[in-house]
């Protein structure tokens, strides 16, 4: 038995020096904050608002590093189910809370507040080699997206004559998805009426993925996306009945973006705001920052009339 | 140790070939059997929790959505409005992305395998076994990472020039075919070692050469051990998730050729778990429902494994 | 996978036939077998040298300071693994404390305690056999389950990714073990039973002892594995923007895998070279777990 001490004593020696490692790695905490706030921020919902959050909290964690800010992407409407139970903070939405969820809320007692923190113009993206799909009506959208075209509208050629015999591939938002109901919303007139045969994804960058890799393709999502990513993909502009529209800052902001142009949410939960130092600190600094935060992360930013609105709305929590 | 002058008695189960000299057993000793006895059955505990957990939602959703429809329908669309619940589409996807895997690495891996146990010399193997262990120690992200990027991208798209958009079953079961070389590898060459020398020797002194020998008295002598791997490989393909979530695509259709893109099983589990299914609700219960058809499917390769082994196992 | 006989026991296999210079050997179908097993060999290991090679140029230039002491951000330049590389460590950790005291314990009964007539006991090897083999993704099933039971909400905390990931390698862990207390001689056993220990005397201060480095050996193996995971996980809601060093079990984490996956996932280049130096780092980890376990395997394995 004790020639086998040394074996043990060898083995004992690299654990320990594995868990003094541990904890010299755990223990190391960052510069203190500036006010002693810590604790954690749950941000949950549209794969669209995260990038916004995420370089709210990228920007907040050099004010305050101990508060610690995780942004999930469970899409609006998984996000809205987490806040409607209480589990988030904050809620991240590209589109307005529902009726059903407004009960939802009602029924568990969570008060909250709707803050417009961005802008955006949802965008009908092609592949960049694609240079026959200029401007599409809202008609032709329709007619490539809808229920009925299921199986049956497969090739460029079937949306207008003129566009070369190019197979047609479908990407685009899921079903938890607020980009989603917006855009079958707008387009094809009912939230959630949609043609079923395409690759839907809670996550826009597997969508940019698609659409950057196949010659036919076709998707849509938030115009960060597009920014962020325009060697991969192409905007197209979108007519309206008045003329062909391209999304940008100014469209989006004027309103002639239509009918994809629309408002970017964060919903905040009264309760914690209240009872919850760290998220009131995120939450101010966030709205206070908006604009610096939306050119961050290339988002089209608010107006000053919504700018001072969402102000407003933030006083009013407060009180 | 202080029993050397109690009596011996025995008091516990005797291993084969020790006596009943088993020295008193002190109290603690009965409790730390228990101990022992307890971590034991936690074993079983999982593989019951495993099957309560995949079962009771199922069953929930099986009372939404009949079998057949379940199991023979063609259209995949759960979570959308017109629902859908037909899991054909993301078995065709999985049979192609397991299929491709395995015409991948059952040659290579018993190729490997051969090589390594009848051919190479000490030093070879010195330094090709840790190389086809590195290989088998990648993470999946990592192989996922390089089929999407440099499989398709490149391999596919560019060199290659073949007709495929940004994710195809092809770059996904190619790279998970070597992947799973390793598996294969490894097992065949422990049981083409364990083919006696005897064997060989006799059918060298018959003459014949090393290729003879090996096609055609050592690889059948192996044959429940190279089925074994390859079953194992199976199962290892079937069960993947990461390089097909990355790489094979997103779109739940019925998968007609290498080149297009689809969703297996796995991809469709783990594509879900990134949105949110409140618990108790029909789209959670779909998970569960075809988590345990994943489930189903490996237990039933590996019953046919095990059949397969008993019954050509040489006894040397 | 390592062959898990090999981790343990020493080499016993026959060796090869000495090469002769008989003519059967040298005729043209012989060759091109020969030839056609070489192939093979060398597609599996050019297979690999490309993937590392391009891994690593893709990744070489962010492997940086920023890289390892950085959080992720939404702008690549700015972003870092430290999150993942803490977390990393904090669910392996955890993990080892659960699964390897019981899986010794189990592998213990098993192979020491247990009456193999007995059908439990059957049935519990079995079993063994059949859980080793079942799909990571499905113990996040069981993970997600079982913490949905408890009523856990927020179930990405250090403590249930490394419930899924110890369920997971549990088995590996059993397996592994048996082999490394069947590799030490009987003798050893009836020895020290003929002195007059009893069984457990003889089991803690004769054989484990002396399976001690094949223990090691074959866990650390099956907590690589484990590092490499990220399916199960992805149950548990890990996908997540994630800005802090994790402080806690019960702390919102993320790991190097599902770091990459994150990574992967974005379309803007600089996202992927990070994912591939983040690889990188990985890979660094997973190779120097190995080699600690082949160190430890020759230096300390004793030779009966």
């Amino acid at each position: 038995m004790r020639t086998r001490s040394p074996k043990i004593i060898s083995l004992l020696a690299v654990v320990a020096s594995a868990g003094l490692l541990l904890t010299g790695c755990g223990g190391q905490s960052s510069e203190g904050s500036e006010d002693g706030t810590s604790g954690t921020v749950t941000v949950d919902g549209s794969s669209t608002v995260a990038p916004l959050s995420e370089a709210a909290a990228d920007l907040f964690r050099s004010e305050q590093s101990d508060v610690n800010v995780t942004v999930a992407t469970s899409g609006t409407g998984g996000g809205f189910a987490k806040f409607c139970a209480g589990e988030t903070d904050l809620q991240d939405a590209s589109r307005p809370i529902e009726d059903d969820e407004i009960a939802a809320c009602e029924a568990a007692g969570i008060d909250y507040t709707e803050i417009i923190i961005a802008n955006d113009g949802l965008s009908v993206v092609v592949n960049p080699e694609n240079d026959w799909a200029e401007c599409l009506t809202t008609e032709q959208l329709a007619t490539m997206w809808g229920p009925d075209a299921e199986g049956t509208i497969t090739n460029w050629n079937q949306i207008d004559p003129s566009f070369p015999d190019q197979e047609l591939s479908l990407f685009g938002a899921g079903t938890d998805s607020g980009t989603f109901d917006y855009f079958t919303d707008a387009i094809n007139g009912e939230e959630g009426a949609i043609r079923t045969d395409y690759s839907p994804s809670e996550d826009d960058n597997i969508t940019v993925q698609g659409v950057s890799g196949d010659t036919g393709a076709v998707g849509f999502f938030g115009l960060s996306y597009v920014e962020q990513n325009s060697d991969s993909v192409k905007a197209v502009a979108v007519d309206n009945g008045s003329g062909c529209v391209s999304p940008t800052a100014e469209t989006v902001q004027d309103g002639t973006y239509a009918p994809l142009g629309r408002g970017l949410y964060v919903y905040v939960a009264n309760a914690s705001y209240t009872d919850k130092p760290q998220v009131k600190s995120f939450v101010d600094y966030y709205v206070e920052n908006a604009s610096q935060v939306a050119e961050d992360a290339l988002f089209i930013g608010l107006t000053d009339e919504q700018l001072t609105t969402a102000q407003d709305e933030l006083a009013s929590l407060a009180s | 140790m202080t029993t050397m002058t109690e009596p011996a008695r025995s008091g516990a189960p005797a291993r084969a070939g020790t006596s009943h000299f088993t020295g008193r057993a002190r109290p603690v000793e009965a409790v730390i059997r228990v101990v022992l006895r307890i971590a034991a059955s936690v074993t079983v505990i999982t593989a019951l929790g495993i099957l309560i957990a995949l079962v009771v939602p199922a069953w929930g959703f099986f009372r939404e959505v009949p079998v057949l429809e379940f199991l023979f329908g063609t259209r995949w669309a759960p979570r959308f409005a017109d629902a859908s619940f037909g899991v054909l589409p993301l078995v065709t996807a999985t049979l192609w992305t397991t299929v491709i895997a395995l015409v991948v690495a059952v040659p290579l891996g018993l190729g490997a395998a051969v090589y390594l146990a009848e051919y190479a010399r000490p030093r070879v193997r010195r330094v090709l076994k840790p190389i086809l262990e590195i290989l088998a120690g990648i993470p999946t992200v990592v192989y996922g990472l390089f089929a999407l990027q440099f499989v398709q991208t490149v391999v596919l798209r560019d060199v290659l020039a073949l007709q495929t958009g940004a994710f195809s079953v092809l770059a996904a079961g190619l790279v998970m075919g070597v992947m799973i070389v390793p598996t294969i590898a490894s097992i065949s060459e422990d049981s083409l070692s364990a083919v006696p020398l005897a064997l060989r020797q006799g059918s060298a002194a018959l003459g014949a050469n090393r290729m003879q020998t090996t096609l055609r008295v050592v690889f059948p002598a192996a044959t429940s051990g190279i089925v074994a791997a390859v079953v194992l490989g199976i199962s290892r393909a079937v069960g993947e998730t990461m390089i097909v979530a990355i790489a094979a695509g997103n779109q739940a259709r019925l998968v007609g050729g290498p080149l297009e893109q689809g969703q297996t099983m796995t991809g469709f589990i783990a594509n879900a778990a990134l949105g949110d299914s409140r618990v108790g609700s029909l789209e959670y219960d779909t998970l569960f429902a075809v988590g345990l058809l994943l489930f189903a499917v490996t237990l039933l390769v590996n019953a046919i494994s095990i059949r397969i082994v008993r019954r050509f196992r040489e006894i040397y | 996978m390592k062959t898990l006989s090999e981790s343990v026991a020493p080499s016993t296999r026959p060796a090869p036939l000495a090469s002769s210079s008989r003519n059967g050997e040298r005729g043209l179908r012989p060759m091109i077998f020969l030839v056609a097993l070489w192939l093979c060999l060398a597609v599996a290991v050019v297979f690999l040298i490309t993937l590392v090679a391009t891994v690593a140029i893709q990744g070489a230039p962010r492997l940086t300071a920023t890289l390892l002491t950085e959080y992720p951000s939404s702008s690549p330049e700015r972003a870092g693994a430290r999150p993942a590389i803490l977390g990393s460590i904090w669910v392996i950790a955890t993990t080892a404390v659960f699964t390897i005291p019981l899986g010794v314990a189990a592998a213990v009964h098993l192979e020491e305690f247990a009456d193999r007539s007995n059908w439990f006991n059957r049935l519990v090897e079995v079993n063994v056999q059949n859980l080793a083999s079942v799909p990571s993704i499905v113990y996040g099933l069981l993970a997600l389950s079982f913490l949905s039971l408890l009523g856990v909400q927020d179930k990405n905390i250090v403590i249930g990714g490394a419930l899924a990931l110890s369920l997971l390698i549990l088995p590996v862990i059993i397996i592994s073990t048996r082999e490394a207390l069947r590799a030490v001689p009987q003798e050893i056993r009836q020895g020290s039973l003929a002195l007059g220990a009893s069984q457990w005397q003889t089991t803690w201060r004769q054989v484990l002892p002396s399976a001690v480095p094949g223990i090691a050996t074959g866990s650390i193996l099956a907590l690589s594995r484990a590092l490499g995971e990220a399916a199960p996980l992805l149950l548990l809601g890990a996908l997540v923007f994630v800005s802090f060093d994790p402080n806690g079990l019960l702390s919102g984490f993320t790991t190097l895998p599902i770091q990459i996956f994150n990574w992967t996932g974005r379309p803007q280049a600089e996202f992927h070279d990070l994912a591939a130096a983040t690889s990188i780092v990985l890979l660094v980890l997973l190779v120097t777990m190995n080699a600690l376990a082949i160190f430890i395997r020759n230096r300390f394995q004793s030779r009966w």
